[in-house]
């Protein structure tokens, strides 16, 4: 009971800063950059091929930790998303073990089958990780420039992994990197990316700032793959909505019209 | 139904004569809908409706939800993830259904404010008052638990932190506290209980709407002039009044329309901005939150909760008095809920005889104070438990009693009001000509 009064009491004085939630974890003292995401605004969309690469960046270099255990692998062929063909996600989804609870037994997955989840204990899953974070509050804490910006949760992500200073520190056996973007400052995670680590098919440029960036586009289309079907249906309802609202203001004119004479004077 | 003179419906075919008499729900249909609406009302009379549109709309997205949803303190998040990618249109549900949330406060404040400046609690309408105010706290209830359902970080947190308030309660507060969680922490027991009530509160609400309806329907609608209509013939009644249909549903859907088309374009284009980062984070009992903040609409009352602190004054007092059973976390609940009574019990404390502030030269600028109150609440809510902000939040906290304690009551007898308009008709003329010859008003509409 007491310890259940105490969390209470903790919780109670662990306040917020930023109004209407648009404060994250993870924002004090924190420097989180503005990268140029083509997803980002009202009309923005996922860039398919970056989509892609990022895919690649993640399952060469992320997946040896991490995992994305909401997101199905079948979904890598959708529309609005890195759009792969099915056969070939059907041979990448072959490289991933998954438990069958049918067989008892581990086994290949299948497009059905939903990534792995995170191998190492403390790595967290990354399939939200772009919403569970935001680099973005202001100004004043209104959270207003999301509207231009969105959430910065992938800004997070790629000043994160561009945010490494090279310091380093030993604690309780532990070793800690400073990192820019990481609250607190010193991160578990050693630099995962330091650049030229994969090799596009195309050629794409594979620098740092690059890897960073397509990484972490990735990751948003983990979090909100259904991105572009919701812009999609809010323009429509925008449009639709506005369009009704004006015959409804016209209607109600010529309704009030014989009621409401204006005066002479 | 009403108590404005008006025509009522007479069944003429056969068949509508025969179903008369076995069950009146045409007549009851046709009175409603016709009612007679005081011809003056402005722009601030428009939330009623949206606000039926949002019971709907989170009624309707929420059972689809729910047919998708598991309340199971494994499976919630997952299961809300699934709701996410899998289900057709599940995204723009349940992004309807958070934001349809916050839809439904801007409206019901805009709604509580309207009925305060306008003096609509006033008798005769003080049931109506009474009702809104349960049907408001309804919605909280409602709010607060949908808000744990997708098992969170906030939605745990947030439920540790609004139950552990029912622990401060002296004596029974920590049985209170277990019976309301359904064991001594929050855990699967407590979201199984908040989904169902989730899902049971909308249909108490929907039934508490009906008699909010009928007893202004009884009464008749206030108007910004706070004149009541004239009732003494049908003839006298229709120079003061339109009908409900249709020249208060097309306004009012029109307004719909247009809030609608701001509603959707945050579904669309920013859907997460009302809510927190934090709840995308599966719930973890064992890591508390940097920030635990509760949703936007509750941030005036969470400062009313923190603002009284034991280094206040009034809290040492009461905490002496009573042998240190209020204590400082108790007079903060007490302070939270009474912040809600004291609204409820306006009807009683304002003592004014004149009801519409538009006629009440002092009132308009202490409601425009309290107004201003309200946001600046809200603002300290959400800003941590520190200098300068916690003497700000006592300030603030201190005006909003004393604007239905003190200050409503005494205006009431310092004020001088200024003169009001005898009738509706009078107030409509001097904004628009009276047709040519005297006024006549039009039953039936144009088309």
């Amino acid at each position: 009971m007491t310890m259940i009064k105490k969390l209470t009491l903790s919780a109670l004085m662990a306040l917020g800063l930023g109004t209407t939630g648009a404060m994250a974890a993870g924002a004090e003292g924190a420097h989180v950059e503005n990268f140029d995401y083509s997803f980002e605004g009202p009309f923005g969309a996922y860039d398919v091929n970056q989509l892609q690469r990022g895919l690649q960046i993640y399952t060469e270099i992320c997946s040896a930790c991490h995992g994305l255990k909401f997101v199905p692998i079948r979904t890598l062929s959708d529309d609005g998303g890195p759009s792969m063909p099915q056969d070939q996600v059907r041979e990448y989804a072959k490289r991933f073990e998954v438990f069958d609870a049918e067989l008892d037994d581990f086994r290949e997955a299948k497009p059905v089958d939903h990534f792995p989840k995170s191998s190492l204990e403390n790595a967290p899953d990354l399939s939200l990780m772009a919403k569970k974070r935001a680099g973005f509050h202001g100004p004043y804490g209104l959270g207003i420039n999301q509207f231009f910006k969105g959430i910065g949760g992938p800004e997070y992500i790629a000043s994160l992994l561009t945010g490494y200073t090279g310091e380093e520190k030993e604690q309780a056996g532990s070793v800690f990197y400073e990192n820019t973007a990481f609250p607190g400052g010193w991160i578990a995670m050693a630099p995962p990316l330091y650049g030229d680590d994969v090799e596009f098919a195309d050629g794409h440029e594979a620098d740092l700032h690059h890897l960073a960036t397509d990484v972490s586009a990735f990751l948003m289309w983990t979090a909100e793959p259904k991105m572009m079907a919701r812009k999609q249906a809010g323009f429509a309802g925008v449009v639709f909505l506005t369009l009704l609202s004006v015959l409804l203001y016209l209607t109600n004119k010529r309704l009030w019209a014989s009621v409401k004479y204006k005066k002479e004077d | 139904m009403s108590g404005i003179p008006h025509d009522h419906y007479e069944p003429k075919s056969n068949g509508e004569k025969w179903l008369a008499r076995r069950l009146p729900i045409v007549s009851l249909l046709y009175d409603t809908l016709t009612i007679p609406t005081p011809k003056n009302l402005n722009w601030m009379w428009i939330w009623g409706i949206v606000l039926t549109f949002c019971l709907a709309l989170q009624i309707i997205t929420g059972i689809v939800l729910a047919m998708h949803y598991t309340p199971h303190v494994d499976m919630a998040f997952a299961s809300v993830e699934h709701i996410m990618r899998d289900v057709n249109g599940g995204y723009m549900l349940r992004y309807m259904h958070t934001n349809g949330a916050s839809l439904f406060f801007v409206a019901v404040y805009a709604h509580i404010f309207r009925g305060l400046y306008y003096g609509s609690y006033k008798a005769p309408r003080e049931i109506t008052w009474i009702i809104g105010m349960l049907i408001y706290l309804l919605m909280m209830a409602t709010g607060f638990m949908g808000y744990v359902l997708p098992w969170g970080q906030m939605s745990f947190w947030g439920a540790t932190v609004i139950t552990g308030l029912f622990g401060a309660i002296p004596f029974v507060g920590e049985s209170l506290q277990t019976f309301l969680l359904g064991g001594p922490a929050v855990d699967n027991a407590t979201l199984n209980r908040f989904f169902s009530l989730h899902y049971l509160l909308p249909f108490v609400i929907a039934g508490l709407v009906i008699v909010h309806i009928w007893a202004f329907h009884t009464t008749g609608n206030n108007n910004p002039t706070g004149v009541e209509v004239r009732r003494g013939s049908k003839e006298e009644a229709q120079k003061d009044t339109l009908p409900f249909w249709p020249y208060f549903v097309i306004k009012d859907l029109f307004a719909l329309a247009l809030i609608l088309a701001v509603f959707f374009a945050i579904v669309g284009f920013m859907p997460n901005y009302l809510g927190h980062p934090d709840n995308y984070i599966e719930a973890n009992p064992l890591a508390t939150p940097a920030h635990i903040v509760p949703e936007w609409y509750f941030l005036p009352f969470y400062a009313i909760l923190r603002a009284f602190t034991s280094e206040v004054w009034v809290v040492q007092i009461a905490s002496f008095v009573t042998g240190g059973i209020i204590d400082a976390k108790f007079f903060g609940v007490l302070a939270m809920f009474g912040a809600i009574v004291v609204m409820a019990l306006v009807p009683w404390l304002d003592t004014s005889s004149v009801r519409s502030g538009r006629f009440r030269p002092m009132f308009k600028w202490w409601f425009a104070l309290f107004v201003v109150d309200f946001f600046v609440l809200m603002w300290l809510g959400a800003m941590p438990a520190e200098e300068p902000y916690a003497s700000f939040s006592l300030i603030a906290s201190a005006y909003w009693f004393a604007y239905f304690l003190v200050i409503l009551p005494l205006l009431g007898v310092i004020e001088k009001p200024q003169p009001q308009p005898a009738t509706i008709e009078e107030d409509f003329d001097a904004h628009y000509a009276p047709k040519a010859g005297g006024t006549k008003t039009i039953v039936n509409p144009a088309e």
